[in-house]
C-alpha cells in the first residue's frame, strides 16, 4: 500500500483527499464505477430501498423528539404529534406510509433478484446479507407498530411473542424473557422502543456491506451474462444517478397520494382504538407486509410447527443459490422456469390475501396448499427444473442482446 | 408438444399430485372422524350478520375535500346537547371550536361552563372555571364509573371514532339512523338494542336521536337524518382537525412533483440518448 505514493491535487478537495480518501472513494463507487448498460427500470428498486430507508431514519429520530414510550401515555403522545406539533401528521403519515412503502420497495427488489438470478455465484454473500436486512426489517417494522399503543399493536405484539411459547421445553422462559413479563405490558413498550430506534442504524450499516459486496462484482444485468468488454458497461454517473433520480419522482408521486389522500387506507381502524387488554378485537391481523408469512403459520395445525414454517420461508431463500441448480441465471432464457416463476408470485400474493381472511372453510385448505407450493418452488421447482429444462440460447455479451 | 413444454405440464402435475397427497393423507390418516370437521375443502364460510354501511356523499371526500362548518358547527351542539351525557371527546380542548367557526369569546363561554379541578398555591384541590386550553370534560370520572353507570359497558371516547372504524363516516351515519324494531329471527339480550349496522346487530346503546330533540339556531329543522349528518361531519372534524391542511399540502406537492419528474424524464432520456 505504501508503494503506490499518491500525489495531493490541487485546492481544498485535493487537500482533504491526500489525507482522507472519501472524495475518490465517492469517485470511485459513482463516476467510475462501471455499469452494465442495459439494466431495466427494475433495477432502481435498490436505490429506492435506499432512500425509504434514509426517510424512515430521519421521520423516525423527528418522531420519537415527542413520543413517550410509556402505555399510559403512548397513544396520547401519538395524538399529541398528530394535532399539537407543527407538521406532526406529516411525520407520522410519512413514517407509517414509508413503511408499506419500503416494503413495497423491498419486496419488487427481492423478485426482481430472483427473476433474474442476481443471488448465482458470485454473488451469494450479497444476497445473504439481503436477506438478513429484510428480517431486520421485518422485525423493526413488527416493533414501531407496537408503539402507538393501539388495539391492533397490542394483540398484534401478543400474538407474534406467544410465538415464542410454543417452542417446546425453553419457550415459555424465552417469551417472559422478550415481554420483560407474563404479558405485554410497560417493560415490552420500552424495549420495543429502545430496538425500533437501534434496527434501523444496524439496517444502515447492513446496507453498506450489501454495497460493498455489490461493488466488488458489479450489478447482475437482465441477460444475466456478465460484463465481457468496456463496450458492455457504462459510468454509473450521470446515467444511472438520472435514471435514478427519475424514479424516485415517479416513487414519491405514489408514496405522496398515499400520505395526503389515503394516509391510513394502509392501516387498520382499530388502531385508533386506544390497547385495551381486556378487550379482544374480533379480527386480529398483522400488517398487509406481513399477510404472506402469517398465512403459512395457520396454514399448519401445530402451532410450533407453524412458527417454524413461517421461519423457514424466510430461511430457505438463504439456500436459494444452492437450491438453483440452472447454469444460466436470468429467468428470461428459462422457459419452463419462468411459468413456475410467475406461479410462485401469484402464490405470494394469494398468501397475502388469504392471510387477511379469518381461518375458516375453503380458506384454509386454500392456504395451505399455497403454502405447500411456496415450498415446493424452491424445494422441487428450482432444483430439477434447473436441471431438466432446455434453455433458451444465450447472447455471447451484453452488447450483442437485443 | 415440444420438450420443454412436457417438462412444465410434469412438473404441474407433481404439484397437484402433492396437493391431494397431502389433502386425504391428512383427511384420511392423521384425523380420527371427530376432528376431520373444518377438515373439508368446501367447508362453509360463516358471514357475520352486519349490513355494509349506507355510502353518502360527504364534504370532506375527495382530494379537495372541505369539513362543512355549518353543519359541524350543529353537530357539536347535538354532542354536546345529546352524546356528551355518555361519550367522551378527550382529545379536543375548546379553543379549537374557533376553526369550525366560533369567536374567541364564544369558546370563552362554553368552557367556562364546566368545572375543573385544581390545585391551589395552599396545596388543596378546587374549582376552577374551565379556559379555553382545556379539554373538553369526559361524562365519567374514569372508564369503570363509566361501565358501572352503562350496564357493564363503558360508552367509548368518540374523539377518534371516525377513524377507528372501517368506512368510518358512513358507519356512524348508518348506525345512528339505522335503529329498528328487532326481526323475529333476532333473539335480543336484555338491555341491548337491534342494529343492523352494528357487528352483530345488537348494541347497548339505545337509539340516541330523536326527531327535534335539539333546537338549531339556523333554523334547521332537526331530524335523526340531520342530526347524524352534521354529527358526522363535526366527528371527522374531531378525529383530524388538519385533514384540510394535508390535502391541500397534498395538491401542491403532487404538482410539484409531477413537473420534477417530467424534467428528471427528459434529462434521462437526453443523457441517455449517448448510449449506444
Amino acid at each position: 500500500m505504501a508503494t503506490e505514493k499518491k500525489e495531493q491535487e490541487k485546492g481544498i478537495i485535493g487537500w482533504i483527499d491526500y489525507r482522507l480518501p472519501i472524495i475518490s472513494m465517492m469517485k470511485h463507487s459513482t463516476v467510475d464505477y462501471l455499469t452494465p448498460k442495459n439494466l431495466n427500470y427494475l433495477w432502481n428498486f435498490g436505490s429506492l430501498a435506499g432512500i425509504c430507508l434514509v426517510i424512515q431514519i430521519i421521520t423516525g429520530i423527528l418522531l420519537a423528539m415527542h413520543y413517550t414510550p410509556h402505555v399510559d401515555h403512548a397513544f396520547a403522545s401519538v395524538e399529541h404529534i398528530m394535532r399539537d406539533v407543527n407538521y406532526g401528521w406529516l411525520l407520522r403519515y410519512t413514517h407509517a406510509v414509508g413503511a408499506s412503502m419500503f416494503f413495497i420497495v423491498v419486496y419488487i427488489h427481492v423478485f426482481r433478484g430472483l427473476y433474474y438470478g442476481s443471488y448465482k455465484s458470485p454473488r451469494e454473500i450479497l444476497w445473504w446479507i439481503g436477506v438478513i436486512i429484510m428480517l431486520a426489517m421485518m422485525a423493526t417494522a413488527f416493533m414501531g407498530y407496537v408503539l402507538p399503543w393501539g388495539q391492533m399493536s397490542f394483540w398484534g405484539a401478543t400474538v407474534i411473542t406467544n410465538f415464542f411459547d410454543t417452542i417446546p421445553l425453553i419457550g415459555e422462559d424465552i417469551a417472559v424473557w422478550l415481554k420483560g413479563g407474563f404479558s405485554i405490558d410497560n417493560p415490552t413498550l420500552n424495549r420495543f422502543f429502545a430496538l425500533h430506534y437501534l434496527l434501523p442504524f444496524v439496517i444502515f450499516g447492513l446496507v453498506f456491506l450489501h454495497l460493498m459486496a455489490l461493488h466488488t462484482h458489479g450489478s447482475n444485468n437482465p441477460t444475466g451474462v456478465e460484463i465481457k468488454t468496456k463496450k458492455d458497461t457504462i459510468p454509473f454517473h450521470p446515467y444511472y444517478t438520472i435514471k435514478d433520480v427519475f424514479g424516485f419522482g415517479v416513487f414519491f408521486l405514489i408514496f405522496s397520494y398515499f400520505i395526503f389522500f389515503a394516509p391510513n387506507y394502509l392501516g387498520h381502524p382499530d388502531n385508533y382504538i386506544e390497547a385495551d387488554p381486556l378487550v379482544t378485537p374480533s379480527h386480529i391481523v398483522p400488517e398487509w407486509y406481513f399477510l404472506p408469512f402469517y398465512a403459512i403459520l395457520r396454514a399448519i395445525p401445530n402451532a410450533f410447527l407453524g412458527v417454524v414454517a413461517m421461519f423457514a420461508s424466510i430461511a430457505i431463500l438463504l439456500f436459494i443459490p444452492w437450491l438453483d441448480r440452472s447454469k444460466v441465471r436470468s429467468t428470461k432464457y428459462r422457459p419452463v422456469y419462468k411459468s413456475f416463476f410467475w406461479l410462485f408470485v401469484f402464490d405470494c400474493l394469494f398468501l397475502g390475501w388469504i392471510g387477511g381472511m379469518p381461518a375458516e372453510g375453503w380458506y384454509i385448505w386454500a392456504g395451505r396448499f399455497a403454502t405447500l407450493y411456496y415450498f415446493f418452488h424452491f424445494l422441487v421447482i428450482m432444483p430439477m427444473v434447473g436441471k431438466l429444462e432446455k434453455t433458451s440460447p444465450l447472447p455471447d455479451s451484453i452488447s450483442e442482446a437485443k | 408438444m415440444n420438450d420443454n413444454a412436457k417438462l412444465t405440464v410434469k412438473f404441474f402435475g407433481l404439484f397437484i399430485a402433492c396437493a391431494l397427497g397431502l389433502y386425504f393423507f391428512s383427511y384420511y390418516v392423521m384425523l380420527d372422524a371427530k376432528e376431520r370437521k373444518g377438515w373439508f375443502v368446501f367447508d362453509p364460510i360463516s358471514h357475520e350478520h352486519v349490513k355494509e354501511p349506507m355510502e353518502m356523499d360527504w364534504s370532506f371526500d375527495g382530494i379537495f375535500g372541505k369539513y362543512d362548518r355549518q353543519s359541524a358547527q350543529r353537530g357539536y351542539q347535538v354532542y354536546k346537547e345529546v352524546c356528551a351525557s355518555c361519550h367522551g371527546l378527550r382529545l379536543i380542548s375548546f379553543r379549537q371550536l374557533q376553526d369550525l367557526g366560533f369567536s374567541e369569546a364564544e369558546t370563552k363561554a362554553l368552557a367556562a361552563e364546566y368545572n375543573y379541578d385544581s390545585i391551589n398555591d395552599d396545596g388543596d384541590i378546587e374549582d376552577r372555571p374551565g379556559n379555553p386550553s382545556d379539554r373538553f370534560k369526559s361524562p365519567f370520572a374514569n372508564a369503570k364509573a363509566a361501565a358501572a353507570m352503562n350496564n357493564g359497558k363503558a360508552p367509548p371516547d368518540l374523539s377518534l371514532m371516525v377513524k377507528a372504524r372501517p368506512n368510518g363516516a358512513n358507519y356512524i351515519y348508518s348506525l345512528l339512523t339505522g335503529y329498528e324494531s328487532a326481526p323475529a329471527h333476532a333473539e335480543l339480550q336484555p338491555g341491548l338494542n337491534f342494529n343492523p349496522y352494528f357487528p352483530g346487530e345488537q348494541i347497548a346503546m339505545a337509539a340516541p336521536l330523536q326527531a327535534g330533540q335539539v333546537e338549531y339556531m339556523d333554523g334547521t329543522e332537526a331530524t335523526v337524518g340531520q342530526m347524524s349528518q352534521d354529527v358526522v361531519n363535526f366527528l371527522q372534524w374531531t378525529a383530524e382537525p388538519d385533514m384540510e391542511k394535508r390535502k391541500r399540502m397534498g395538491i401542491k406537492i403532487m404538482i410539484l412533483l409531477s413537473v420534477m419528474t417530467i424534467f428528471f424524464y427528459a434529462a434521462k432520456v437526453r443523457i441517455w440518448a449517448r448510449v449506444k
